[in-house]
């Protein structure tokens, strides 16, 4: 019997990354618990679950649920197909990923099955037979430890934090049913942002530009900057976004999205603590600004002091002709 | 329309965090609390939805300590028409323990929408909406940024990562609020005045049991005090040196 379930997440039929990384953190307390990982994959007819590589993050067994209304995220059937396998499996803990649909799709399946949810998740234990798991609270500003004394612990993992640690497994796919249930929603469509854009939540690296770019047909500069540097997402401060300049998706911080990608670089950004609050997370920040004394810079690992108009094209330049080795 | 709007009262956003002596949840003193700014989108969202209709009842329920009224009075004097205070010394850090005090106050109320904000800015669960929906067996539709309804039937718009979900559902229904959706008044004056003589029942919160429990609170590691590389379009080639060689993010 296995010990924990992973709970993947596919777009289009393909698996997306943070598939991974909710196998390494089941992997992870599968470990502590001296267990095995199921990892699950709901979808429509055809979707890749070995595309995923997931047995390489650490998944014992692959389980592949599908059905013709799968193709879409379909809350009502995901959360059932989930309650179902997880009633069947007797698993001491389900991991999500953190995302739009994972945040939807946990707390369904934590009422399905009564029992407690931890969103966000940045780290996890075993203490005393228990799942405790550590998560940024007050917009980043404090870490909440909680205790969840329930089987199966749900947990939701912040995405980007959790990655696989070297211990592959066979990842033996096997299907099981589906139970779609009644659709009480329905998602009609999904409108797609521009093609191929990554998300400011789940890009490994961010740029954000903030109103020191003085207008909206600046920020080619940091699409730019952002094509160079390769997986990168193009962000934004609320300033930004209020005066229209870029969509509130973009927006990073306490009212927009909270991001903790490798390197997050912030042009013309003050560093107004509820931006802070949604990036502070972040391995590396570098900051670019003309104010010597802007607050950005006590949070940033590297600074430069200056025109953003004459440095980021010049940064670009080099990125570009670095990665082109 | 008889709509039920679920608003928290949570700390300012701008509070500086303290931990608070019991080293599990902040220190309160000096804190100024406000609603949970994603509630008052749900606020504003049901007042328009009621003008909308023509008439309707909007009801407010907060969760919460007595001084939640104060809360529930902002949102009466937005335009809410009556409030319900679940009583509660602290608010539990279990999502579901909160849902279920809350959809058990829901459950016979016959509302046609039920409204909450995508999530509390204090902890950030981002779970109360859809496991109230999953308690209650009504459809749930979260992080809402745009909305029609018409003749029972609705279709809300959903931000994903690069994209929009356009999903439909049947009222009754669980609404998450997102920032966008609208843009909440100011309570005027008059309703200010007007909301001193509207209702607030107060009664306990009936939790169940509460399996889920904040073990610790600290404050997170400050970040090491950065360097400044240089000034001017100059220093780029040592800050692209240090992010390859140095901090290996390249
Ligand atoms: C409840 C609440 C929630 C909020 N949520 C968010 C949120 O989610 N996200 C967020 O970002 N903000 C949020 N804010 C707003 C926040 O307080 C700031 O107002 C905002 O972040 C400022 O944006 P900015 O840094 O782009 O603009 P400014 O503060 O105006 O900063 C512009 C910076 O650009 C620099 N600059 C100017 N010209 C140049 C140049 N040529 N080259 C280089 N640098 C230049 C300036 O020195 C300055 O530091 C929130 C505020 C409140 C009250
Ligand atoms: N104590 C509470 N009282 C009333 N509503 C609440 C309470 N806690 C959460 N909610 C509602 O649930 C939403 C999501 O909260 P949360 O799941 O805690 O992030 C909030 O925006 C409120 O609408």
């Amino acid at each position: 019997m296995a010990t924990v379930l992973a709970v993947t997440e596919q777009r289009d039929g393909a698996l997306r990354k943070v598939s991974r990384e909710a196998v390494a953190a089941a992997r992870q307390l599968a470990d502590a618990l001296g267990g095995t990982v199921d990892a699950l994959v709901v979808g429509g007819p055809g979707v890749d679950a070995a595309g995923g590589k997931l047995g390489e993050a650490g998944a014992d067994r692959v389980l592949v649920a599908t059905h013709d209304t799968f193709g879409r995220y379909a809350p009502d059937g995901y959360a059932g197909t989930i309650a179902a396998q997880v009633k069947a499996g007797g698993y001491a803990a389900v991991v999500l990923a953190g995302t739009a649909t994972g945040r939807d799709l946990a707390p369904r399946l934590a009422a399905r099955l009564d029992v407690p949810l931890a969103v966000d998740v940045t780290s996890l234990e075993i203490a005393g037979g228990k799942v405790r798991a550590s998560r940024p609270v007050y917009a980043g500003r404090a870490i909440q430890q909680v205790e969840l004394d329930a089987t199966p612990a749900i947990l939701a993992i912040r995405p980007n934090t959790f990655a696989p640690a070297g211990s592959a497994r066979a990842g033996t796919v096997s299907a099981i049913d589906a139970v779609p249930g009644t659709a009480r929603v329905v998602v009609r469509e999904v409108k797609a942002a521009e093609r191929g854009a990554l998300d400011v939540a789940e890009a490994p690296i961010v740029v954000s530009g903030g109103r020191g770019l003085k207008g909206p047909e600046h920020f080619h500069l940091l699409e730019d900057l952002a094509r160079a540097l390769g997986s990168a997402a193009v962000g934004a401060s609320r300033a930004v976004v209020d005066a229209g300049w870029r969509p509130h998706a973009e927006q990073v911080g306490q009212t927009g999205k909270t991001v903790s990608p490798q390197l997050y670089i912030a042009v013309g950004i003050s560093g107004a603590i509820q931006h802070l609050a949604g990036m502070r997370t972040a391995k590396v920040i570098v900051a670019i600004n003309k104010d010597k004394d802007a607050p950005i810079f006590k949070v940033a690992d590297y600074g430069i002091v200056g025109d953003a108009f004459e440095i980021v094209p010049k940064l670009t330049e080099a990125i570009a002709k670095v990665r082109a080795g | 329309m008889k709509i039920a709007v679920c608003i928290k009262r949570v700390p300012d956003t701008e509070t500086r965090v303290k931990v608070g002596a019991g080293g599990v949840a902040i220190d309160e003193a000096g804190v100024k609390f406000i609603v949970n700014p994603y509630d008052e989108f749900a606020v504003e969202e049901a007042l328009q939805r009621r003008e909308k209709a023509g008439g309707g009842e909007v009801v407010v329920v907060s969760l919460g300590p007595d001084a939640a009224q104060e809360t529930i009075r902002t949102a009466l004097a937005m335009g809410a028409d009556r409030g319900i205070l679940l009583k509660a010394d602290a608010i539990p850090a279990d999502g579901l323990a909160v849902a279920k005090a809350i959809a058990a106050e829901l459950k016979d109320g016959g509302y046609d929408l039920i409204l909450l904000g995508k999530m509390a800015v204090d902890d950030s669960n981002h779970q109360v909406g859809p496991m109230v929906a999953e308690l209650l067996g009504l459809p749930c539709v979260t992080t809402v940024a745009k909305l029609e309804l018409e003749g029972g039937k609705g279709v809300a718009e959903r931000e994903i990562e690069g994209g929009v979900e356009v999903v439909e559902f049947a009222l009754p229904a669980v609404l998450t609020c997102e920032k966008g959706l609208n843009t909440p008044r100011y309570p005027a004056l008059k309703g200010i005045m007007a909301a001193k003589k509207k209702p607030i029942e107060v009664k306990p919160a009936a939790f169940g049991a509460v399996r889920l429990t904040a073990t610790a609170l600290t404050l997170p590691a400050e970040r090491a005090a950065g360097r400044i590389v240089g000034e001017g379009p100059e220093a780029v080639p040592e800050l692209v040196r240090l992010l390859q060689h140095e901090a290996k993010v390249l």
